[in-house]
């Protein structure tokens, strides 16, 4: 079933302009949630929709929002994320890019129920265009009276800044994110506190993702109940998908959560299948950090039953034969991908962006590239991968920030799904070496 | 690889004159504006992208301690932030800065074969800068444009889908581009002619 | 009043209070390493790792165990919270893995290191830590940089707690040390050539809880196990005025503060009595030092020293 909500009229010509965006039903929520509603309606109608945060790790942002410490008589802030650095994720890049004013909607929406008057969107620093273009957008919202002070006559004042990051993958988690926007090293903080009690400058903060956010307005407009009902179970709603890797169509596209994933893959409306006519390999269905599949076990759970895109489907057979809906990042590899190489690349990528501060996380990074790094170049010993495994399992679940646990489940899922791979580069050196970059066929076939 | 040897570098601060403009100093006042008083701290990221941008494309000790005495912090704090995040370069880099993206997603779309590319054809290796200062080539973490890929950006400029022919269509307008110099920049016998 | 359970033995301690500071009330083996946290320095601990214990209940309240370990420096307890130390084998293990991360790329130079005989690192990795290293890269190095005429900058031993740059920030009025860069290449640095001098700089020498910063003009003058200790005082204007003074002889050979048995220092000593006060004319000696710790200064004590069963050889036998 077709089912827009943050991607609506997007294909409209303009959509970027409030104007057209007006037109096209925009802003409403506005009106309704402070004229009609109290801010507590607003975080009921949240909690009554089961969205839950689409930043990666799907908590139910009604109850967040929640937590927000509404006695310590310290101004309240609202942030948004929109430091998209997940490898294989891209969505909020493309809404931002092609429809701000729905992200500004939800904020204004959101900033209400939360009683925050400042609220600042966190962008990452390579993407100077969307800054340029939410800037743009921020300042006819100003223009139009929606932000600002006495927001629609409702008495209601609210003023949205875009801050700028300057390249850390780390920043996208939440406390770092604050000790970036203070003007400090991105180095996650310990929780407790969590920012609902003590955010950005100690006081209370509510952090969520543009996606997340990009979905209030609607739900304002429609209620929680409406929301509650689309999608499947516990997981309600649509969810941005970022499809990309060896497929025909990459790109951005909206589903209603249960959509089966083999209809996703080979659906022509969606990714169109595999490129070049291809066989599946494997997938990632939820941005690097979430442990990668095999073709088999993407199309269908250990139990036999389709695997559907929703929070819940996705994390059946736990680590073990499941994975997780993360971020959505859908990174789909073809039968020559080499799973080694790509493990290596992404063991590099985290530790390149962790940001040092706890030992198992600084140390075990870079050792699991060393490592990785020498099995991709034939210098491996068969010891190597359960020394990776052994690592691995002494990041995961003993660092502050979950970096740490980001970086060890590819490497513990590669080698769950793909341990002969590892082997048949330890045991034939010459091949590898010989193998300049890029793809090519490693893995014996039928694997 | 990265070698296990680290420049354990010093800077040196040459005390050379930097100064914003006064409409650069104006636009930085409303950055700061936009943070609580006593919070201007927050405005450093901002700051120092301006920076960057306006005193040739890195930071040296003179900017940085340039921009610690804008916002009232000491010049440590500055240093410490601008060597975490990896947009901010602390050595000279070219005009053009080439960053290629080489996480996953855009390897696996032949994101290596575009860096090995350029290496050749800029006759550089990563991370390393033409004699002639016009471009600087690294490799970078995704970018977040993954459904492109495989991506690089030009001083934060995107280029998507990128293929040999676009890359050579990229460095053939860059480098014509940068031939145009400006009119102060021209000796009169350039200008006269 | 909170009652906590830390190993099956309980105490009652103040609300705010975190898990460490009720395991160190309680004493002995439920007390967990530390080597980040320093309980002198705000917002210091949380980051070696070395201290995470479980929590088999969180509160009377919410009896639910925490899903993770939890850094006990800076875990506060809960009324009813019952905490597993050495008595969790998941615990014995995290510990065991996060020696094995610091020692990873901290050099193996204990004979020509200054800190040998009270180096924390040296305790954790002798209680915790295996004879073998499973790494086979190459360690990480650093050129040496010159931090001025007093302190000495190791930086390839350097683990990064965090801790001089908490006692630069929190004893001096202008720091110029920090962490620079990110993730694995993270150090210690000033940045730009300069030295780190102020009347409290000292200091980072005590917090170091390795031989990353050393007093220079002790360097390679004596081993610490063959210094006595005497505890001292002067009147002072800039500080307290309580150290501890170490002897060969008559001879002061260093001055430092006061460290306890968890190897903190809770009254700072100026520059001044640490630097230029080295006569036994300067101070009003009080007596020896206890070294309560275990650590290996006490060198002549090492007995039986292999006992696999027994958790903590050098302790027990010291005692």
């Amino acid at each position: 079933m077709e089912r827009k909500i943050i991607l609506e009229n997007i294909e409209i010509e303009g959509i970027r302009s409030l104007e057209v965006y007006r037109e096209n039903g925009g802003y409403k929520s506005i009106e309704k949630a402070l004229k009609t509603m109290t801010p507590d309606e607003v975080v009921n109608e949240v909690k009554t929709s089961g969205l839950r945060g689409r930043g990666g790790a799907g908590f139910p942002t009604g109850m967040k929002w929640s937590f927000i410490d509404k006695k310590s008589g310290n101004p309240r802030y609202l942030v948004c994320n929109a430091d998209e650095s997940e490898p294989g994720t891209f969505k909020d890049r493309y809404l931002l890019q092609h429809i701000p004013h729905r992200l500004i909607e939800g904020m204004i929406c959101a900033a209400y129920a939360l009683g925050a008057n400042t609220a600042y969107i966190y962008v990452r620093g390579e993407f100077k265009t969307i800054i340029g273009i939410l800037n743009e957008a921020l300042k006819e919202t100003y223009k139009a009276g929606l932000l600002g002070k006495n927001i629609h006559g409702s008495g209601y004042d609210l003023d949205i800044y875009v801050h700028t990051g300057a390249g850390a993958y780390i920043c996208g988690e939440e406390t770092a994110l604050l000790e970036s926007l203070e003007g400090k090293r991105g180095n996650p903080r310990l929780k407790p506190p969590f920012p609902a009690i003590k955010g950005l400058y100690g006081c209370p903060t509510v952090v969520n993702n543009v996606e997340t956010l990009a979905n209030i307005g609607w739900i304002v407009n429609n209620g929680g109940e409406t929301y509650s009902k689309i999608g499947i179970g516990r997981s309600t709603g649509t969810k941005l998908i970022s499809a990309c890797g060896n497929i025909n169509n990459p790109g951005v596209y909206e589903i209603e959560l249960g959509l089966p994933v083999e209809e996703f893959i080979y659906s022509d409306k969606y990714c169109g299948g595999v490129k070049g006519g291809k066989e599946l390999k494997a997938v990632i269905p939820g941005g690097s950090s979430v442990p990668i599949l095999p073709k088999n076990l993407m199309l269908k759970t250990a139990e036999g039953q389709p695997r559907l895109m929703s929070y819940e489907s996705l994390s059946e057979g736990g680590f073990i034969t499941g994975s997780m809906l993360g971020s959505g990042g859908f990174i789909v590899y073809d039968e020559d991908a080499c799973i080694v190489r790509n493990t290596y690349n992404f063991s590099r990528f985290y530790h390149h962006e962790s940001c040092g501060q706890c030992s198992p996380c600084r140390e075990g990074t870079s050792w699991m590239e060393s490592v990785l790094y020498r099995i991709e170049n034939g210098e491996g010993k068969m010891k190597d991968i359960d020394l990776l495994v052994s690592i691995a399992s002494k990041i995961e679940g003993n660092t502050i920030c979950p970096l740490g646990d980001a970086a060890a489940w590819p490497v513990g899922a590669a080698i769950r799904h793909f341990r002969s791979e590892f082997e048949f580069h330890i045991q034939n050196p010459e091949i590898v070496k010989n193998i300049k970059h890029g793809k090519l066929p490693l893995t014996p076939k039928g694997e | 690889m990265s070698e296990k040897l680290f420049k354990h570098k010093l800077y040196v601060k040459k005390n050379s004159d930097v100064s914003f403009t006064p409409e650069t100093l104006e636009k930085i006042q409303t950055i700061i504006s936009h943070y609580p008083e006593g919070r201007q701290k927050s405005a450093l990221i901002p700051i120092l992208h301006i920076a960057q941008e306006e005193f040739g494309g890195s930071l040296n000790v003179d900017i940085m301690d340039y921009v610690a005495g804008l916002l009232n912090i000491t010049p440590i704090e500055v240093y410490e932030v601008a060597t975490f995040y990896s947009q901010f370069y602390i050595d000279p880099v070219g005009k053009y800065v080439i960053e290629v993206c080489q996480t996953g997603p855009c390897a696996i779309c032949g994101g290596e074969d575009i860096m090995h590319y350029l290496e050749e054809k800029l006759q550089i290796k990563v991370g390393e800068t033409t004699e002639d200062k016009l471009f600087s080539l690294k490799g970078v973490e995704c970018l977040g444009a993954c459904g492109s890929a495989p991506v690089m950006q030009v001083n934060t400029e995107f280029h998507e889908f990128l293929d040999i022919k676009k890359i050579d269509e990229i460095i053939a307008k860059l480098r014509s581009e940068s031939e145009f110099k400006k009119p102060e920049e021209l000796t009169w016998k350039e200008r006269l002619s | 009043m909170f009652k906590v359970t830390i190993d099956n033995k309980s105490i009652e301690v103040e609300p705010g209070t975190t898990i460490l500071q009720a395991a160190r009330m309680i004493g002995g083996d439920v007390v967990p390493p530390a080597m980040c946290y320093h309980s002198e320095l705000k917002d210091s601990g949380g980051k070696c790792r070395t201290c995470m214990v479980k929590v088999a209940q969180g509160s009377v309240a919410d009896p639910r165990p925490m899903p993770k370990l939890v850094a006990s420096c800076r875990t506060e307890v809960m009324d009813g919270m019952v905490v597993q130390n050495i008595t969790s084998p998941e615990v014995v293990d995290a510990r065991k893995a996060v020696v094995e991360f610091l020692l990873l790329n901290h050099p193996l130079d204990c004979p020509v290191c200054d800190q040998a005989g009270e180096c924390d690192l040296q305790n954790l990795s002798y209680e915790h830590g295996t004879n073998t290293s499973r790494f086979e890269e190459e360690k990480r190095t650093y050129e040496k940089i010159d931090i001025g005429n007093l302190i000495q900058f190791h930086p390839n031993r350097c683990i990064l707690c965090y801790r001089c740059v908490y006692a630069a920030n929190q004893l001096t009025d202008n720091r110029v040390h920090g962490i620079l860069y990110r993730g694995e290449k993270s150090e210690i640095s000033t940045f730009i050539h300069q030295a780190i001098e102020n009347d409290f700089s000292g200091n980072m020498i005590d917090v170091c809880p390795v031989g990353a910063l050393t007093d220079k003009t002790f360097r390679f003058k004596n081993r610490v196990w063959f210094l006595k200790p005497m505890d001292a005082h002067r009147e002072c204007t800039k500080c307290s005025g309580k150290a501890t003074l170490w002897y060969r002889g008559e001879e002061v050979y260093r001055v430092t503060g006061r460290k306890d048995k968890y190897g903190e220092v809770h009254d700072f000593i100026c520059n001044e009595c640490r630097f230029e006060k080295k006569n036994s004319s300067d101070w009003v000696i009080e007596g020896p030092r206890k070294i309560e710790s275990y650590s290996v200064i006490n060198q002549n004590h090492y007995k039986n020293v292999v006992i696999p069963s027994v958790i903590n050889p050098i302790k027990e036998t010291m005692e």
